[in-house]
């Protein structure tokens, strides 16, 4: 191939590049320059709203709490719904047991509860402060949701009466049920 | 054929060998073909006359009059108008009408309206602590997290962003979950079904707003928050947000619906009803999903083995026979047009057929366009009653190949109850989109059964 056939196949090459690039340009136009009408706020400013914890204990707020700690409270503030200990039977509606629970191979619409099906212990933690009591809710201490966190986990067999929960052995806290899940559609994450 | 035969039959359907001046049968116990009946009117009006069928049992006519509201002038034009008051029985039905401390579902009547649009008064709504009373004057969407720059957005803001609009269904994973029972539940496609529905929802794509803040690239979910008393939180995949995400702020051309997440929400087309967080206020960007309790916990499903499905983010294929359907009885032998909707959250709706034999044989419904990616189609299947017992079924496939699943084939998978369901009301379980069937007997009267 002589050199001005390698510059007009070059020169072509190029001219058919530049004209898909346009072509595409044309298609897709490029990222439009955003209206830019979000007003700046700092992340000190949405603290108040800040609240959620994940399973390796991001989020999670200093305080602590033990079973011992919680069990009074939750006799005072949760088991009017949740039955004494949490064991359901209330005729409260919609607030399940959290305390046992029959083995999930017991049928597809097995009761799910605390001991025999959340993954994490930290979901105890963020519902009972984002959500409880259901119609108070955020009205508890960080103290209170630990101490909380602590009685039902205790009451589910998963720490001892005594072991203390807080930013650091929370997330350290192993499930039963931990490994019992599979990733529906792992592509589409 | 001469031009004139072919201005008769333009398909040369009727005058071939062999074929006669009837509608052709397209699948056993009355279904007929569609095309018979499109544009051609007086060959299906000859039709009628042959056999079964009769256009006119009803009572002898009579002499036609005036009624009172041809006489005199009408009532007032209201600024917001309601249905006829002779309307008042199509009104979606509520699982918490006392207000009692719980969730609380609203669910559409499927049975009773038409089209593909559902109106925003008869969207289904899931509140799981009450309405809140949003001033949108007060109500603030913040983006934050794995971001160069956490932004604030009012509604008013949102508003002069360029806004997109598209045709979208949205449906609680616990949609269909009475079909988990072992045995039928007797009970209307508004109660079995009715935790769907499809609007045209318009806001701005939230890539728009994510990109704005400027999404740190290794971050892979998102959570969302609602601005609820319980603040209900789920984490979506940044994946989607860069889909077909919106923050939606318009519902069918007026502001949302309160229960369908006034003054904004998320939209995930296709994907699970709880994840299209309401009353949106915050968007934290992060690099690992926060376990939420709906995530975790409700929409998790435990599988036969014991084992549970996490993150099932889509509504998969599926459609319902709405029109004839429980709660409906049939006036007698004769023409009935079977309709229903059909719905994928993978994309469009290529196919829908329907069984009137329990699933022995099958004919292909006409599908009414604009068939729409994500949003409801509606699909027709013309039929002649003969008045015996027949049981009618739909199934529908996706233009990405899924195929909605026969009760056998999902029961072996997911299983079902052990006793049948109590309450229509249960949720057995979460994700169901296999097959209904409806079963009518010789006096026209409709039950849910299993085929």
């Amino acid at each position: 191939m002589s050199t001005l056939e390698r510059t007009i196949i070059l020169g072509l090459a190029l001219g058919l590049g530049a004209a898909v690039a346009a072509a595409q340009t044309a298609q897709t136009p490029a990222a439009s320059p955003s209206p830019g009408l979000g007003a700046s706020i700092s992340e000190a400013d949405i603290k108040a709203w800040d609240i959620d914890a994940s399973p390796s204990g991001k989020g999670l707020p200093a305080g602590s709490g033990t079973a011992a700690q919680g069990a009074p409270i939750f006799e005072q503030k949760c088991s009017a719904c949740h039955g004494p200990g949490g064991k359901g039977g209330t005729t409260a509606p919609g607030a399940g047991p959290l305390v046992g629970g029959a083995p999930l191979t017991s049928g597809i619409d097995t009761a799910k509860t605390i001991g025999n099906f959340w993954g994490h212990s930290t979901t105890v933690f963020d519902f009972i402060k984002r959500a409880m009591p259901f119609n108070q809710p955020r009205t508890l201490s960080n103290d209170d949701v630990y101490a909380l966190t602590a009685f039902l986990l205790n009451a589910n067999k998963i720490i001892g009466e005594k072991d203390v929960m807080n930013a650091q052995t929370l997330p350290q806290v192993k499930m039963p049920n931990r490994d019992g899940f599979i990733i529906r559609f792992p592509d589409r994450i | 054929m001469t031009i004139q035969k072919w201005l008769v039959d333009p398909l040369n359907r009727f005058t071939r060998k062999g074929r006669t001046a009837e509608p052709e049968a397209v699948a056993a116990n009355g279904l007929i073909d569609r095309r018979a009946l499109l544009g051609r009117g007086a060959i299906y009006a000859g039709a009628v006359g042959t056999g079964i069928a009769s256009g006119g049992t009803g009572a002898a006519a009579e002499t036609l009059k005036d009624d009172p509201w041809s006489l005199e002038m009408g009532g007032v034009t209201p600024p917001l108008q309601v249905p006829s008051k002779f309307e008042k029985n199509v009104v979606r039905t509520l699982s918490n009408p006392n207000h009692e401390l719980r969730n609380s579902h609203a669910r559409t009547p499927h049975h009773l309206i038409h089209g593909t649009v559902t109106p925003n008064s008869m969207h289904f709504s899931i509140n799981h602590s009450g309405l809140p009373d949003i001033d949108p004057a007060k109500h603030k969407l913040v983006i934050h997290g794995m971001v160069k720059q956490p932004l604030e957005f009012s509604l008013e803001t949102l508003s002069r962003y360029p806004l997109t609009t598209r045709m979208a269904f949205v449906e609680c994973g616990g949609n269909s979950a009475p079909m988990f029972s072992s045995q039928p539940v007797q009970a209307t496609a508004q109660a079995i079904h009715g935790l769907v529905s499809n609007a045209e929802w318009t806001g701005v794509p939230l890539s728009i707003l994510l990109d704005e803040a400027g999404i740190d690239p290794s971050a892979k979910w998102l959570i969302a928050e609602g601005a609820d008393s319980h603040l209900l939180h789920r984490s979506i995949p940044v994946k989607k947000a860069y889909d077909d995400a919106l923050v939606a702020i318009y519902q069918n051309g007026e502001r949302l619906m309160p229960g369908n997440g006034y003054p904004m929400r998320l939209l995930l087309p296709g994907y699970q009803g709880n994840m299209n967080v309401k009353f949106l206020r915050r968007l934290k960007v992060v690099d690992e999903p926060s376990m939420s309790y709906y995530e975790a916990r409700t929409y998790s499903q435990i599988l036969p083995d014991g084992k549970a499905w996490r993150f099932h983010f889509l509504q998969e294929v599926k459609s319902f026979i709405t029109h004839p359907s429980f709660g409906h009885t049939l006036k007698g032998p004769g023409y009935y047009d079977i309709s229903g909707v059909a719905y994928s959250g993978t994309g469009r709706i290529a196919k829908v057929k329907v069984s009137a034999d329990g699933g022995k044989s099958w004919a292909d419904a006409g599908l009414q366009g604009p068939v729409q990616d994500k949003a409801f189609t509606r699909f027709r299947m013309p039929w002649r009653w003969d008045g015996q017992p027949v049981t009618l079924m739909s199934r529908a496939w996706d233009e990405a190949g899924n195929v909605q699943p026969l009760r056998a084939d999902f029961v072996a998978a997911r299983g079902q109850t052990k006793e049948p369901l109590k309450s229509v009301l249960g949720f057995p379980n979460q994700h169901y989109n296999s097959i209904t069937a409806w079963g009518i007997d010789a006096k026209g009267e409709i039950k849910h059964v299993y085929a």
